[in-house]
C-alpha cells in the first residue's frame, strides 16, 4: 500500500506540473497569438508587430523552451521518487 | 554548370547516402522491423521524427500557402509546433512505458478488447493513406519540375526507392536513412532562406530578417503590409479568417499531430521513458528551426514576387517567370493590352489556368479560362519555395539543393508511413487476429507483403490522383484528433475508462469528422456537391471542424464509461504501471 500512495504522490506532482506547464503552451498561442492578437498588435517589437510574432515565431520558441523544461522537471521527480534508471 | 546538371548530382548523391544507409542498418528481427530494436539514441530518433514529420506539404507547400495567406498562415506554424507539446507531455512517455509497438496495441491493450483494437486499425489506415497518397505525388512533381521526367515516371522512381529501404530495413532502415534526409532538408531549406535574407535585410538570421529594414529604412512587414492595401490584398500581418475559425484549426492540428499513428510509433523505439521525453524535446526543436524560417521565406518570396513582377512589362520580366509559365504553375493574360503584368486581389482564372496552345502578341501563354477581373497574373502557391531562389538570382547549386531536400521531404514521410500502414496489417491485423501463431519470421514476410502492397496503392494514387487527395491531407488531421488522440489520453489519465466509452467515443468522433468532411469539403462523386461555407455550423471550416469531434468524442466518452461497468483490475493495473517511468525495459543492442 506504501509503495501505491508513493506512486499516487509522484503522479500527483506530474499532473500539477503539466497543469502549469499546458497553461503557458494555451496563453503563449491561443491566447497571444490568437485571442488577443488584436490587442497586442498595438506594440511592436523591432519590425514585428507583438501578436504577429506570437503566432509566427514567439509560441513556437516556447513550445521548445516548455518541453526542455519539462524533461528537467520530470528528470529531477524521477530521481526525487527514485524511478530514475 | 547548368541548375539540371547540378541536379542530377546533389539528388544522385542524396540517393546514393540513402541507399548506403538502408544496406547498413538492414533489419533481422521483427523488433528491428517495427521499432528498430528499440536502441536508437535520443538524438537519433529526433531528427528521424523531425525527417518524418516533415513532408513534402511542409517543404514544398508550407512557406507558399503562409505567403498568400499571410496572418491566417500561423494556424499550420502554431498547430504543427504545439502539437508537440501535447505529444511530449500528455503521450511519448507512457505509450514508451507501455512498451508495445503500435497505436492499435495500446488501444487493444489497455480496453482489453479486439473490437476496440479493429476500429484504431481501421483509424491508422484511413489517416495513414490519405496522407501517404499526397507524399507519393510531391515525389512525382519534384521529379517532372526539376529533372523533365515525366510525373508518372517520377511516382515509380519514387516508389523504387522507398520500397527498397524500407524492405531492406524496416524501422531500422528507415529511421537512419530519415536520420540524412533531415540533414539534407534542413540544409536545402536554410541556404536559399539565409542568402535571401542578407540580400532583403541584411540579416542572416531569417528569423531576425523577417523583423528587420529593408533598403529604404522601413521595416519590411510594414512594407509588405502597405503593398498588399495598395493591390487590394488585406495587410498580411492581418487576415480574413475568423478569431475562432483560426482558434478552432490551430486546435485541431494540435491534437491530430499528436494522435498521427507514423509520429507517436517513433516514441517506441528508444530505450528508455526519458529518453522518449527527451527526443520529443530534439525532434520539435530541429522541426523548429524550418518552421521559424518558412514564415520569414514567406515575406521575403511575397515582396520579391509584388516587386519583380507588378507593373513590369512582360518584355522584361527573368526567365524565371517563363520558364514557370511554361510548366503551367504561372500564367499571365493581358487584360487591359499594355504589355505590362497588373496583380491585384481577385481571381485571375477560374480554378486553375486552362492553356491554349497558342501565344499571345507578347509570347505569353493564352488561357481558355480568364475571369473579367483585373487581376492578370495567376501564381501557384507552391512556386514560393520551388522558384525563390531563381527570384532571388541565386547560384544554381543553391537551386538544385530545393530539389534534393524536396525529394529527401517527401520520402521520409513516405516511407514512415507505408511502415505504419505494414505494420497495422502483418501485426495488429495478422498477428493479434487473424493468425496468433504466426512464427516471427512469418510476421516479417507478412509486414514485407503490406509494405510492398502498400507501396502499389500508394503509387496509383500518386499517378493518378482524385480530385479529393489534396483537401483530405489536411483533414487527415481532424481525424486524427476526432480518433486517437482522446483514445489515447483518456487511456493514460483517466483509469476509470472503459472499452464501452473508448469504443463509443472514437465511432462517433471519427463518423461525425468524415460526414462533416464529405458534406462541406468532398462532397460525394456524382451525388453530392459540398455545400458552401455559409451553411458551416457555427462557422467552423471543415479543417478546423476535427475540434468539435474531438469534443464529442472526450464528452460521449467520459459519460458512458461511467454508466457502465469499470475496467477489470488488471487493466487498472496497467493504468498505475504506465504512470511510473522506470522497468520501461532495456533495449537491444545493434
Amino acid at each position: 500500500m506504501n509503495k501505491k500512495s508513493h506512486a499516487k504522490r509522484y503522479w500527483q506532482e506530474n499532473i500539477k506540473y503539466l497543469f502549469i506547464l499546458l497553461s503557458i503552451w494555451f496563453l503563449v498561442s491561443f491566447g497571444a497569438g490568437i485571442l488577443f492578437k488584436d490587442f497586442l498588435d498595438q506594440f511592436h517589437l523591432g519590425g514585428f508587430k507583438l501578436g504577429f510574432w506570437f503566432a509566427q515565431q514567439g509560441s513556437i520558441y516556447i513550445f521548445v523552451i516548455l518541453i526542455f523544461v519539462y524533461i528537467r522537471l520530470m528528470n529531477h521527480l524521477d530521481k526525487k521518487y527514485g524511478y530514475d534508471e | 554548370m547548368s541548375v539540371q546538371v547540378w541536379t542530377w548530382i546533389l539528388v544522385g548523391i542524396s540517393f546514393a547516402l540513402y541507399f548506403g544507409i538502408a544496406i547498413w542498418a538492414r533489419a533481422s528481427s521483427t523488433k528491428d522491423f517495427y521499432v528498430a530494436g528499440g536502441g536508437v539514441s535520443p538524438l537519433a530518433n529526433g531528427m528521424a521524427t523531425a525527417a518524418d514529420w516533415m513532408s513534402a506539404a511542409s517543404f514544398i507547400s508550407m512557406a507558399g500557402i503562409i505567403s498568400f495567406s499571410g496572418y491566417d498562415g500561423s494556424v499550420y506554424l502554431m498547430g504543427w509546433t504545439g502539437g508537440y507539446v501535447l505529444l511530449a507531455l500528455l503521450l511519448a512517455p507512457y505509450l514508451r512505458k507501455f512498451g508495445k509497438f503500435t497505436v492499435p496495441d495500446f488501444i487493444g491493450d489497455r480496453y482489453y478488447s479486439n473490437s476496440a483494437r479493429t476500429i484504431a486499425v481501421i483509424c491508422a489506415l484511413i489517416v495513414s493513406f490519405t496522407y501517404v497518397a499526397g507524399q507519393m505525388r510531391g515525389v512525382g512533381i519534384v521529379f517532372s519540375q526539376f529533372l523533365q521526367v515525366e510525373i508518372t515516371n517520377g511516382v515509380l522512381i519514387g516508389m523504387a526507392v522507398v520500397l527498397t529501404f524500407a524492405f531492406l530495413g524496416g524501422m531500422k532502415g528507415i529511421t537512419y536513412t530519415q536520420v540524412a534526409q533531415y540533414c539534407v532538408l534542413i540544409f536545402a531549406f536554410m541556404v536559399p532562406a539565409i542568402f535571401i535574407s542578407i540580400q532583403m535585410t541584411g540579416n542572416p538570421l531569417p528569423q531576425i530578417g523577417m523583423g528587420g529594414r529593408v533598403e529604404d529604412g522601413t521595416f519590411l512587414l510594414e512594407k509588405l503590409d502597405s503593398l498588399h492595401t495598395q493591390l487590394g490584398f488585406k495587410e498580411y500581418t492581418s487576415g480574413s479568417k475568423s478569431t475562432w475559425d483560426i482558434f478552432a484549426i490551430t486546435l485541431a492540428l494540435m491534437a491530430g499531430t499528436s494522435g498521427l499513428p507514423h509520429v507517436i510509433v517513433r516514441f517506441f523505439t528508444v530505450p528508455r521513458v526519458k529518453d522518449a521525453r527527451k527526443s520529443a524535446g530534439y525532434a520539435l526543436l530541429l522541426i523548429a528551426i524550418l518552421y521559424t524560417t518558412a514564415p520569414a521565406v514567406a515575406v521575403f518570396a511575397r515582396t520579391n514576387l509584388i516587386n519583380t513582377v507588378n507593373e513590369t512589362a512582360y518584355s522584361n520580366i527573368p526567365d524565371w517567370f517563363k520558364n514557370w509559365e511554361n510548366t503551367g504553375l504561372i500564367s499571365w493574360t493581358d487584360k487591359n493590352n499594355d504589355g505590362k503584368i497588373q496583380y491585384r486581389n481577385s481571381e485571375a482564372v477560374e480554378g486553375k489556368p486552362i492553356f491554349t496552345e497558342e501565344r499571345g502578341a507578347a509570347g505569353n501563354r493564352l488561357v481558355r479560362n480568364a475571369t473579367s477581373s483585373e487581376n492578370e497574373l495567376y501564381v501557384d502557391r507552391d512556386i514560393m519555395v520551388l522558384a525563390n531562389p531563381e527570384i532571388a538570382r541565386l547560384p544554381n547549386w543553391v537551386i538544385a539543393l530545393v530539389a534534393a531536400g524536396g525529394l529527401a521531404a517527401a520520402l521520409s514521410t513516405a516511407a514512415g508511413l507505408l511502415l505504419v500502414i505494414s505494420t497495422s496489417v502483418s501485426h495488429d491485423l495478422i498477428k493479434k487476429q487473424l493468425k496468433p501463431d504466426i512464427s516471427d519470421k512469418g510476421e516479417l514476410i507478412a509486414a514485407r507483403i503490406s509494405i510492398l502492397v502498400a507501396v502499389i496503392v500508394a503509387g496509383i494514387f500518386g499517378i493518378y490522383p482524385p480530385g479529393f487527395v489534396a483537401a483530405v491531407v489536411a483533414l487527415a488531421f481532424g481525424l486524427a484528433a476526432a480518433s486517437f488522440f482522446p483514445a489515447i489520453v483518456l487511456g493514460i489519465f483517466d483509469k476509470r475508462m472503459n472499452k464501452q466509452g473508448d469504443i463509443t467515443g472514437m465511432i462517433a468522433g471519427m463518423s461525425l469528422m468524415l460526414f462533416y468532411m464529405i458534406r462541406f469539403k468532398t462532397g460525394l462523386v456524382g451525388i453530392m456537391e459540398p455545400l458552401p461555407a455559409s451553411e458551416w455550423w457555427f462557422g467552423t471550416s471543415p479543417e478546423g471542424f476535427g475540434v468539435i469531434a474531438m469534443l464529442v468524442n472526450f464528452v460521449l466518452a467520459i459519460t458512458i464509461s461511467r454508466l457502465s461497468p469499470a475496467p477489470p483490475e488488471d487493466v487498472q493495473e496497467i493504468v498505475e504501471n504506465i504512470r511510473i517511468p522506470n522497468g520501461a525495459g532495456k533495449a537491444q543492442e545493434h
